[in-house]
């Protein structure tokens, strides 16, 4: 996991790490979530280039992050979701909460 | 139906051990060749499972999971994933999508509707302080 933050656009980014379950789902909200407070940023932006496996432990980090920018006007963008995740996304409903930008948009 | 192979896995209820059981399930079923797609599904299934027995059968508790995995003639496959854990009162609440008892931990409340989603069978029997078992059937695609 790393963690980006661009002043100009006030956008912070999350690298995910390659697997997402319940297990790790928990230090990256924990550390997401300490940098949301500290930043406030405009938009976060959840990079999902680098996920391998994900479960439902992921629309709740989603979800989760979604929760906490809303109320104080931010966003949350999805990126570069494979075919898969978009699936489970999909499942969810996610995307109507949140942008979601295939790799090609990026 | 009588099975032509078959493994069982038993481990202590650590969300640590939660990407090792899906794996391992993985690793298993490796010798009928399945597609990515197939092993994927099935990963997210069994994560989902586990997850469920760890969360809500153990809860604050450290139990054991057990996995039994099957393998059938014409490429079916069947994995149950059990725990001796406190049990489901009322399943079918417990089943519909979104329901979850732990919001305060993210849980999304779609693990059941996401092994319905990439299995072809899914079947749930619990009770109350004795555990739970998910049953799964999957038939992988014919090999051309």
């Amino acid at each position: 996991m790393e963690m980006k933050y661009e002043q100009r656009t006030r956008a912070l980014t999350v690298t995910l790490p390659a697997e997402i379950d319940h297990h790790s789902a928990r230090p990256i909200r924990e550390e997401a979530d300490m940098w949301i407070a500290k930043l406030r940023p405009e938009t976060v932006v959840l990079d999902f280039s680098g996920v391998k496996f994900m479960d439902s432990s992921g629309i709740g980090l989603i979800l989760g992050r979604y929760n906490k920018v809303a109320p104080i006007g931010g966003r949350v963008i999805v990126e570069c979701a494979d075919r898969r995740t978009l699936q489970l996304l999909r499942l969810a409903g996610v995307q109507k909460l949140v942008e979601i930008k295939s790799a090609a948009q990026v | 139906m009588k099975y032509i192979n078959s493994f069982k896995l038993q481990f202590v209820g650590r969300s640590s051990n939660e990407g090792f059981s899906r794996s391992a399930v993985a690793a298993f079923l490796a010798q009928l060749d399945p597609t990515v797609e197939e092993l994927s599904d099935i990963k997210t299934a069994v994560s989902e499972a586990v997850t469920n027995a760890i969360v809500h059968g153990y809860g604050n508790k450290l139990g054991i999971v057990y996995i039994n995995a099957y393998v059938f003639a014409n490429r079916k496959i069947a994995i149950d994933v059990k725990d001796k854990g406190k049990g489901i009162e009322d399943i079918q609440r417990a089943m519909t999508p979104l329901f979850t008892t732990s919001p305060e931990s993210e849980r999304s409340g779609l693990g059941f509707t996401v092994m319905e989603a990439f299995m072809d069978k899914l079947r749930v029997r619990s009770k109350t302080g004795k555990g739970t078992v998910v049953h799964m059937v999957k038939t992988l695609k014919a090999k051309e």
